[in-house]
């Protein structure tokens, strides 16, 4: 049973159809994307079952997950802050911005919070030299840029977050209920 | 050129650019209804060809002549537009895709008739999602608006454009890498020969061309080779978007003509040096950069690819970094290094492997656990890097290295003595930096939406 | 012929095929190119830089188009002012390489040095060192001393499993790619492969079970340095305390050419040890790969089950004897009985074993029954592959008709070969029952129902209809410049193969094939010398249970028909007297009068027959068991005792007489088969850069046969002989039976497989497979355990399902326990309801 093929048929045949047919391995990389949307990474399971869809085996989806750094193989924060603080951004204070962070959050780099909400991550170059400091977050399905960061704006979105997050929490209790 | 003038940014001076009707209402598609209907590839590659227009996404190649490589016994062809833009320091193509995307949709279109192909793919940096996102509603529109689909404009000329993502692989950006990770594999640069031209994206001839590149082409089959020759100089013609970054007060993209000067483009532009510092040396390429010392001469140098090749440099993607006074060069090389460290493929042992050798070697400068001999041996690793690897990125690892040994040995030295002086950015007041173009925006969460 | 190109390569003149690369036209004239990830048998990816070189080209002026020319009117050559890749790189007319300039041996330092940066060089403890890549080409061309600090290396898993036949060490993989390589390129199961990227590159498998392919071995040959080892050999010796004996696989009919390296070991009292079983480089049979299964069930041979005396039966009880007391005992039953002779041979013994025991049993008036589940190997002799056929030479304009075989599982590096010449441009027809992964490969698969096999092939003959489905394949046979036809038994039992047989040499016949080089028919056989007890005049029977029980003396040589089926056993138990020669106390032996011990095939001499037709010579690596003799020997002293004249002293001695009696072997000898020829690429010689010593072939690479059409022995009569042309008529099984078929996979349960331990995870169970649909109507559930009944015994097996197979049948491997012959209706009994009924009753 695939349940990738299962679960999002219309947007594994609408992806398959942007490549020629005898191409279907060109779909891995959306088709990870699209594994990974729920859980904010992508299972061996799930490897297999692209794998069956493009026609290739398992160990070659796991690689290409492998090389690219967007693809997680492991549960991490739902919310995963990667801060930019390659050269430019670290002329702009990137390399303090992202200490003052992790010393907010109480976590080192690479660290999720205690209450599994947020991993912070340094990372490389995400083309916005000019708006730093800054960093990148998957929020939900979107994939979302802050810039022009300051400690004390990221103390707001984070305190934002967190609210969501209880609020959210409260309605699935209610719900369960 | 004034800054109202852009062939390029022109959002900036006609606002909500990005939506279909206004686009329209400013000239949009009839390049490529005119292309299709009026005239044959063969003129459209030569008023692209008599543009002088090169390849924007840093080795500055005249993109007619590359169309002109794709043999034409060979079918289908494919275009794919590398929107992979990676490098640190650059961030133009962005600006283009989020707030001028139908031109640049234009552009791919146009290349696409050129060189015959009916299928087009625009490989985006995964982090690019939600441009992606919003090209793909486009891409929508252009469908429900007859300029995309099968026999466009009543013609026989059939065209379907697709994004594809990345997924952090800066790599990629390498084109024959752009094309084995589009083909679902490790994004890891092809052997040359055979070149994309004749056996590309599945094996078939491909066009590869930077976003900024194409995006100039609706303006060109608009106005004329000739109009696009007003700016720039013989060799190097047209505008430029430079991306102006690092310590300056005014970072940000600035469209200007090809031979604009350093100067101009630091001090009348970028607000000049943050804090009333003194300029060291520029970066004109981004990272990959040969270091530039900023003495006088080289400020006045004027920004094509010719002059700055003079200064043992290149003008790359015109990802312009300023480096003030208060950056030790060891510091930036461990910027740089530890950048190509990660982004290497590991494909081949030099790049693999002499990346992570420099990289331990400034981790321990910078540490101030470095030792005399450690500078020349650095440079010996450089060396043995340079010139010995599949694709360019060995050879870019090296250059802040060999350049910055060799023009600031005395930063080096004072970093193997623990007095790297202060970490940049460190004792900078952490306010937002100002925007020339989104001053208004800091702060703000997303993009084009 | 190719275009040749000459060139210069430090100041020596060569002249090459165009297209090849520098690196091999260096080799040519002996200059060995420093290489790690380059192997000849793969598509160079110019990776490790460790070829750079310096190439300059003649100089052409833009303008005129014309050459440069120096004063002297030599041409301007003009360097590049990088090196590059010689193994990337073809060569071209002019061309002028230089492969000892500084800058040649500055880069070579510098890459050797990139590469010991991250390395742990532990070569004092590493399975590769002495006969590492890494390690002799530091030496040649490295730095004495490293400058990269020993404290900042990278520190890695040392002995990650990639399944639990091969292991990794992260550490010192260079990241070469070329078992990545083979597993995609030569032999498409791409089971391992790179992740992570940078430094972090990494191989890794998800397979289950880990590394999943049967050519998994051939890595750690490839492998450039010691990051790849078997879990069989690693730890195990140092290579250069390695005797090396070359040897054939026992294992299957393909006939790959062998090494066994030996050790003397203290714990086996001084006597030699076989350590591990590595390819013998023979281009014309398994160029430099062998399967899994040929390296590593060697361990039979060293089982401590072996018989090592003669045992007699005294009493109803078996009981160790002398060889004269047993060869006696023998001899007088023989003298009572011996109009009743009647001798079962297996497909494994040789053909100096087999001539021995056709000798004897003819000179006795006796019958030669060859025990194995699939005939035609007289088909075989009369219009097999014609002699100095290769299948590494066919490609474009070849035909391959692959029939009821499942090529992988029966012969892996055949099926190796035959995907190797359609990757070449041969065509490729499969016809087949059900799904094989050689289907991937096909230019053309036609399926047929199971018994229906004749009706498929029908479709071949001159003037047939053919369906449309079947018109590309008809097409690929009728177009074929040379043809090959691979039949197998996949489902299949005697008389089936026999008619199949026959059906495919008239084939053959009719397409004037017949007889030619590089076409004709090659039987899939079981073992590795079926074919060669076909030549010495052994034959399957349909009823070999009637033949056993008719017998007054069985002799039974590498055979055991009672440990097959109890109806077997039954008849064995019936002979009058039975005589059994064997390395194990089997079935058959357990129920003999005699039983005699014989040596395994690395502790003698002797010649197999591949399916090829391709005679081979194997040579003893170990010291005999002490109290064995081998086959043939036995036979001769039993003829001895009955004033047979036959020869049993050496087997070259017997090689001659077959040589003498046998026609299609006339001129034969052991010198004629032990000759060798240069190979290509050069992989053996002195330079151990392609990773290995023991490729290298010195002992021979065998003669093959010419087919009876060729040599005149046989010729076909003016009408082709007809075969039945549709299937037998088909009962349909009732409620709560089922079509099973019988198929082959690469690790049985056979005496020779199960003692290498090392294999029992990936072992064939009784597994009976079969379509959803089909278990539904039987209502049995996927994994749930049913009994098989089949002659009134009950055999327990686990229901799997599997969807790629046919609508109405189920398959049962060969040699798990379970005597299944040919296609049979059975029935299914579910254990649950046996239990109830049981209790109801």
């Amino acid at each position: 049973m695939n349940e990738i093929l299962s679960k999002y048929k219309d947007e594994v045949e609408r992806i398959l159809a942007k490549y020629p047919a005898n191409a279907k391995r060109s779909a891995i990389m959306p088709l990870l994307y699209l594994a990974q949307r729920q859980q904010g990474y992508v299972s061996r399971r799930q490897m297999d079952d692209i794998a069956e869809i493009v026609g290739i085996t398992g160990t070659e989806v796991a690689s290409i997950a492998g090389f690219y750094s967007l693809y997680f193989e492991e549960p991490h924060g739902r919310y995963h802050v990667q801060i930019c603080n390659d050269l430019p951004c670290a002329m702009h204070g990137a390399d303090e911005f992202l200490k003052q962070v992790c010393a907010f959050l109480g976590v080192g780099v690479g660290e999720t919070t205690p209450d599994g909400l947020f991993t912070v991550e340094a990372v490389k170059c995400l083309a916005a030299c000019h708006r730093a400091p800054m960093f990148q977050v998957q929020e939900g399905d979107a994939l979302n840029f802050h810039e022009n960061q300051t400690i004390e704006l990221f103390k707001t979105w984070v305190a934002d977050v967190r609210q969501q997050a209880a609020a959210q929490q409260a309605a699935q209790k209610v719900g369960a209920q | 050129m004034s800054q109202q003038e852009y062939v390029l940014l022109r959002h900036r001076t006609i606002p909500n650019l990005n939506q279909l009707e206004v686009y329209r209402e400013n000239g949009g598609f009839e390049a490529f209804r005119k292309a299709v209907t009026s005239m044959t590839r063969a003129d459209v590659v030569n008023e692209v060809k008599n543009s002088g227009l090169r390849g924007r996404g840093g080795a500055g190649f005249p993109t007619g002549t590359k169309w002109s490589f794709l043999p034409d016994t060979l079918w289908p062809h494919y275009v794919a537009c590398n929107a992979d833009e990676s490098e640190p320091g650059t961030f133009k193509d962005r600006e283009i895709m989020e707030s001028n995307p139908f031109q640049f949709l234009e552009g791919v279109m146009l290349c696409s008739y050129a060189v015959g192909a009916t299928e087009a793919y625009i490989y985006l940096r995964g982090e690019f999602w939600p441009i992606a996102q919003e090209l793909d509603k486009r891409i929508d529109q252009l469908h429900a608006e007859g300029f995309l689909g099968d026999k466009l404009f009543g013609t026989d000329y059939s065209l379907r454009v697709y994004t594809h993502l990345g997924a952090g692989a800066y790599i990629c950006g390498e084109e024959t890498a752009l094309l084995e990770s589009l083909e679902g594999k490790l994004g890891q640069p092809r052997l040359r020969p055979p070149f994309p031209a004749i056996a590309g994206l599945y094996g078939k001839p491909t066009v590869i061309n930077n976003v900024e590149t194409l995006t100039n082409l609706p303006m060109i089959i608009t106005h004329g080779a000739q109009w696009y020759r007003q700016w720039g100089t013989e060799k190097s013609p047209g505008t430029k978007v430079f991306s102006l970054s690092g310590c300056v007060n005014k970072p940000g993209n600035y469209e200007l003509p090809l031979g604009t000067t350093f100067r101009e483009l630091i001090y009348t532009y970028g607000g000049g040096i943050l804090n009333g510092n003194k300029i060291k040396a520029i970066l004109p390429a981004g990272a990959s950069s040969s270091i530039i010392t900023a003495t006088d001469e080289a400020l006045d140098t004027p920004m094509d690819y010719e002059s700055v090749a003079k200064l043992n440099s290149q003008l790359g993607s015109a990802s312009v970094i300023v480096v003030d006074d208060t950056v030790n060069m060891a510091w930036l090389a461990q910027k740089t290094v530890n950048f190509f460290k990660h982004e290497s493929c590991g494909k081949c042992t030099p790049c693999r492997e002499g990346t992570y050798w420099m990289n331990s070697i400034l981790q321990r400068i910078g540490a101030g656990k470095g030792q005399p001999e450690d500078i020349d041996l650095l440079v010996d690793v450089a060396n043995q890097i340079y010139g010995k690897n599949l694709c360019a990125l060995g050879d870019f690892s090296t250059m802040a290295v060999t350049t910055g040994i060799k023009q600031f040995r005395a930063d080096y030295e004072a970093a193997v003595r623990g007095d790297q002086g202060r970490s940049p950015g460190a004792d900078r007041e952490l306010s937002p930096a100002s925007d020339n173009n989104n001053a208004d925006l800091a702060g703000t969460a997303g993009r084009g939406r | 012929m190719a275009n040749l190109v000459t060139l210069t390569i430090d100041d020596k003149t060569v002249t090459v095929p165009a297209g090849t690369l520098i690196v091999n036209a260096a080799k040519e004239i002996g200059n060995d190119i420093p290489v790690f990830c380059y192997h000849p048998k793969m598509e160079p990816v110019g990776m490790c830089r460790m070829c750079l070189v310096d190439i300059g080209r003649p100089g052409m002026d833009r303008a005129t188009r014309q050459p440069l020319l120096n004063p002297d009117g030599t041409p301007v050559i003009q360097f590049g002012p990088k090196l590059e890749t010689a193994c990337t790189t073809p060569v071209s007319e002019g061309m002028v390489v230089r492969t000892n300039s500084d800058k040649v041996q500055e880069a070579r330092k510098d890459v050797i040095e990139f590469l010991l940066t991250s390395h742990p060089l532990d070569c004092p403890i590493c399975d590769k060192g002495g006969e590492c890549p890494l390690q002799n080409l530091t030496m040649a061309y490295g730095p004495g001393k490293s400058r990269f600090l020993y404290d900042q290396k990278i520190h890695l898993a040392k002995h990650y499993p990639l399944g639990e036949l091969i292991f990794l060490d992260r550490e010192r993989c260079i990241q070469c790619g070329r078992c990545v390589r083979f597993q995609k390129e030569v032999v498409d199961d791409p089971v391992i492969a790179f992740s992570q990227r940078g430094r972090s590159l990494e191989i890794i498998t998800t397979s289950e079970p880990g590394f999943d392919s049967y050519f998994s071995g051939n890595t750690t040959d490839i492998c450039p340095v010691g990051a790849l080892t078997s879990t069989d050999f690693r730890f195990a010796a140092r290579p250069w305390e390695l005797k090396s004996v070359a040897s054939i696989c026992t294992q299957c009919p393909v006939g790959c050419n062998l090494t066994i390296d030996v050790r003397r070991e203290a714990m086996a009292n001084g006597r030699a040890v076989v350590k591990r079983i590595m390819p013998r480089q023979n281009e014309e049979v398994n160029e430099i790969w062998i399967c899994d299964k040929g390296r590593f069930t060697y361990h039979f041979a060293e089982s401590g089950d072996r018989l090592k005396t003669p045992l007699i039966r005294r009493n109803g009880e078996l009981v160790k004897a002398t060889w004269d007391e047993a060869l006696d005992l023998v001899a007088q039953s023989l003298r009572s009985n011996s109009a009743n002779l009647v001798t079962l041979a297996g497909g494994s013994l040789a053909n100096e074993d087999l001539f021995n025991l056709r000798q004897f049993t003819l000179g006795l008036k006796g019958r030669l029954i060859q025990d194995s589940p699939m005939a035609g190997g007289e088909w075989t002799a009369r219009v097999g592959l014609g002699a100095g056929s290769n299948l590494g030479a066919l490609g474009k304009g070849s035909t391959i008709v692959v029939v009821a075989s499942d090529l992988q599982e029966e012969a892996p590096i055949w099926f190796l070969r035959v995907k190797q010449a359609a990757d070449r441009g041969a065509k490729l027809v499969v016809i087949n029952a059900r799904e094989t992964k050689l289907d991937r490969y096909a230019s053309a698969a036609l399926r047929y129902a199971y018994g229906e096999e004749q009706t498929a092939l029908a479709a071949f003959k001159p003037g047939a209809v053919v369906a449309e489905d079947a018109r590309a394949a008809v097409d690929a046979v009728s177009a074929a410049e040379n043809l090959v036809i691979f039949f197998g038994s996949d489902g299949l039992g005697i008389a089936e193969t026999r008619s199949l047989a026959a059906t495919c040499s008239n084939l053959l016949i009719i397409a004037g094939h017949a007889g030619k080089v590089n076409s004709g028919l090659v039987g899939v056989w079981q073992k590795a010398n079926n074919q060669g007890a076909f030549d010495m005049g052994f034959e399957p029977t349909d009823d070999l249970a009637a033949a056993i029980s008719a017998a007054g003396v069985l002799y039974v040589a590498g055979a055991d028909p009672a440990g097959q089926s109890s109806a077997l056993a039954q008849a064995v138990d019936s002979a009058k007297f039975v005589i059994v020669q064997e390395l194990f106390l089997t079935e058959t032996a357990r129920r003999a009068d005699v039983v005699f011990p014989v040596q395994s095939f690395i502790e003698r001499e002797g010649t197999f027959t591949s399916g090829e037709r391709r005679v081979q010579r194997f040579y003893p690596a170990v010291a005999a068991m002490p109290g064995a003799r081998p086959d043939f020997a036995i036979t001769a002293q039993l003829a001895q005792r009955m004033n047979l004249p036959i020869q049993g002293r050496v087997a070259s001695l017997a090689l001659l007489q077959i040589a003498e009696t046998i026609p299609d072997y006339a001129g034969l000898t052991y010198p004629a088969l032990s000759v060798s020829r240069p190979q290509h690429p050069i992989i053996g010689r002195s330079d151990l850069y392609y990773g290995g010593t023991s490729y290298e072939n010195l002992q021979g690479m065998g003669v093959q046969l010419q087919p009876q059409i060729q040599t005149g022995h046989w010729q076909p009569a003016a009408q082709p002989e007809s075969t039945p042309a549709a299937a037998l008529q088909t009962p349909t099984a009732q409620s709560g039976e089922v079509w099973v078929v019988p198929v082959t996979r690469l690790y049985d349960q056979g005496a020779t497989v199960t003692p290498s331990t090392l294999l029992q995870a990936r072992m064939a169970k009784a597994e009976l497979r079969m379509p959803t649909d089909l278990a539904n109507s039987l209502g049995v559930a996927a994994h749930e355990q049913v009994n098989l009944e089949l002659d009134g015994s009950l055999f327990p097996v686990k229901i799997v399902m599997d969807d790629c197979l046919p609508a109405g049948v189920a398959t049962l491997p060969r040699d798990v326990g379970i005597p299944l012959n040919g296609r049979r209706i059975v029935k299914i009994q579910r254990i649950a309801e046996a239990a109830a009924s049981l209790r109801g009753g």
